[in-house]
């Protein structure tokens, strides 16, 4: 995250409807000069038109997008000073990488010379170098990706707009992408505004997340306070896992990694009692499903080999780890 | 899907009956160019090319070719622009009736010959009170063209999508620069591909031609139907049959060689 806390893009009262069905419902939203921003809702929340409204593929209903201070909103995308990395690429499958990468350049009219040069930095800057001859499809979906990248930075946008660009990518060649993409962000000292639906993906990749629901932002912030003080009972259940218990007539919420089970003998101090109903083992956390004064609750803890189902168990948590929702 | 060996045998066949039934009269229409008698005895006993000398050497015969070339290279032309423009339009805009105008474009290849002839020509002539010749041969033509190029045209921009075009726009080209260096490329193959079968169409066509061509011009199907019934030219006209079958194959197998070469390369 930048110092300054330049605002390099500014959105006031944004609303687009297609038809009838309300897709972006007076959104306002500041976009931090450096920052790796994310974009983060269901399917149909309105992430995705606001990225492409501000990359220009639609026009808001109402509203303004300002760039640099500037207002965009009805500016067409080819000046525009932003880039977009496409969900399916959108590599020209006529073309040559090379010819794909310098895209952007040739039709500025940069010379021939220029762009070859360019074209090789940004391939090695997204390790592809000696593919520039190949056709986009003789490449996979990890290089095909990466070729979309190079395209788009090549240009040296203001800010880089990426539409769910590991969506299509198996779990693995993802993972690896998640880090190598928040890298060449800080490499590159480029805005980033990702859209994802993946809330692991976005805790792990983003400085700020913009959490979307039914065409608004429900909570922007940062991974963590997302996280731990979400402030809607819809960015608590869509991002992490969630119980909802009633204690001594109150309502609270906790995360399933903050609790901590340990057998009734234990000498420790308990807030609830209960029985363990299942036990589900998965690698480094073990999930313990209890039925604590009648509520359900998951706790995810290291495995703690003594507790069986049935078990009678205590309960406990750090009070501050608690939180109210809206 | 697999299926019994019986079955195989059956459906075999089938198809070899079928396809007999098609090619065995065309092909004996192209062996007879060169048999010798004139009556066309079977077998043929000796072989000749005199009517191919004779065919080309004739005068009517040059003449129909050169109005069927240039009806079939200015219908194709027609179609190809308007055909494009409006798959431009239904593919990548919605309005008010897209459907309709859709249904209506295609439309004409299903109306048959005679009833398009018939309202075209009254339509010249009486409401327009044009006289017929190659310029309403070639809008008679179009009309049935244009839906052959719509229709490669229309699936190809449907599989390309929007996005090759948003990408370009994306990477600061204007709409003219995205459609001369990202849409046309990848448009070109159908384009060719379904010029090609709409030159064949025209090439070939006979029943709208005979009411929007007019006393002046003959095409070649046109003149093998007026020399059908004369008994000395029947070498000749058979000569003029084969050559419209071989000319007919050379656009269909191009447009068929072009639309399987871009079957992987629309879309990455």
């Amino acid at each position: 995250m930048p110092d300054n806390g330049e605002v390099i893009i500014s959105i006031r009262n944004l609303s687009r409807k297609f038809n009838s069905v309300t897709a972006v419902d007076d959104v306002d939203l500041d976009v931090i000069a450096g920052e790796f921003l994310t974009l983060l809702g269901p399917s149909g929340s309105g992430k995705t038109t606001v990225l492409r409204m501000i990359a220009g593929f639609e026009k808001p209903d109402s509203g303004t997008i300002s760039l640099a201070g500037k207002d965009v909103s009805q500016l067409p995308p080819y000046e525009r000073d932003v880039n977009t990395v496409f969900q399916d690429y959108a590599l020209f499958p006529h073309m040559s990488v090379a010819e794909n990468i310098e895209y952007g350049l040739r039709v500025k009219g940069v010379s021939k010379v220029e762009r070859r040069a360019a074209s090789e930095k940004a391939l090695e800057q997204v390790r592809l170098s000696g593919y520039g001859d190949r056709k986009p499809n003789q490449l996979s979906g990890g290089q095909r990706q990466r070729v979309a990248l190079a395209r788009a930075i090549i240009n040296r946008p203001s800010v880089l707009l990426l539409d769910e660009p590991l969506g299509a990518l198996d779990l693995k060649l993802r993972e690896q992408m998640q880090i190598e993409l928040k890298e060449l962000q800080k490499e590159l000292g480029i805005t980033f505004i990702f859209v994802t639906h993946d809330q692991e993906e976005a805790l792990t990749m983003s400085d700020r997340i913009a959490i979307f629901n039914k065409g608004k932002i429900e909570q922007i912030a940062s991974p963590q306070e997302i996280y731990e003080r979400p402030r809607t009972s819809f960015v608590s259940e869509f991002v992490g896992k969630i119980n909802k218990i009633t204690v001594g007539g109150e309502e609270i919420n906790i995360r399933p990694e903050f609790v901590t089970i340990f057998r009734t003998e234990s000498t420790a101090v308990s807030q609830l009692k209960g029985r363990v109903k299942d036990v589900i083992f998965s690698g480094a956390v073990t999930r313990y499903l209890v039925e604590a004064d009648r509520n359900p609750m998951i706790i995810a803890n290291n495995a703690h080999d003594s507790i069986e189902v049935g078990d009678q168990v205590s309960i406990s948590w750090a009070k501050d780890k608690e939180f109210l929702v809206k | 899907m697999t299926i019994s060996r019986g079955a195989r045998y059956i459906l075999a066949s089938l198809m070899g009956v079928g396809l007999a039934f098609i090619y065995i009269p065309l092909s004996v229409v192209v062996i007879n160019s060169f048999n010798s008698s004139k009556t066309f005895s079977w077998p043929p006993t000796q072989f000749t090319t005199q009517w191919w000398v004779k065919a080309a050497a004739n005068e009517g015969v040059r003449s129909a070719l050169r109005w069927s070339l240039l009806a079939g290279a200015l219908a194709t032309a027609v179609a190809l622009v308007l055909g494009t423009a409006l798959a431009f339009a239904v593919a990548r805009y919605t309005f008010f009736g897209r459907d309709l105008i859709s249904l209506l474009v295609v439309l004409p290849i299903s109306l048959p010959g005679v009833v398009t002839g018939i309202a075209l020509n009254s339509a010249f002539t009486k409401g327009l009170g044009m006289s017929t010749g190659l310029l309403t041969i070639v809008i008679g033509h179009a009309t049935f063209c244009i839906v052959i190029v719509y229709n490669n045209a229309f699936a190809r921009l449907k599989r390309m999508g929007s996005s090759l075009q948003e990408a370009s726009m994306d990477l600061g080209a204007n709409g003219i620069t995205t459609f001369r260096l990202v849409t046309l490329p990848n448009l070109l193959s159908a384009l060719v591909a379904g010029g090609l079968l709409a030159f064949g169409l025209s090439f070939d066509e006979i029943v709208v031609t005979t009411f929007t061509a007019g006393p002046g011009i003959q095409t070649l199907p046109v003149w093998i139907y007026n020399n059908l019934f004369r008994p000395n030219q029947a070498p000749i006209v058979n000569v003029v049959a084969a050559v419209l079958v071989l000319l007919s194959i050379v656009p269909i197998y191009l447009s068929q060689r072009l639309s399987q070469d871009s079957a992987t390369g629309g879309r990455i």
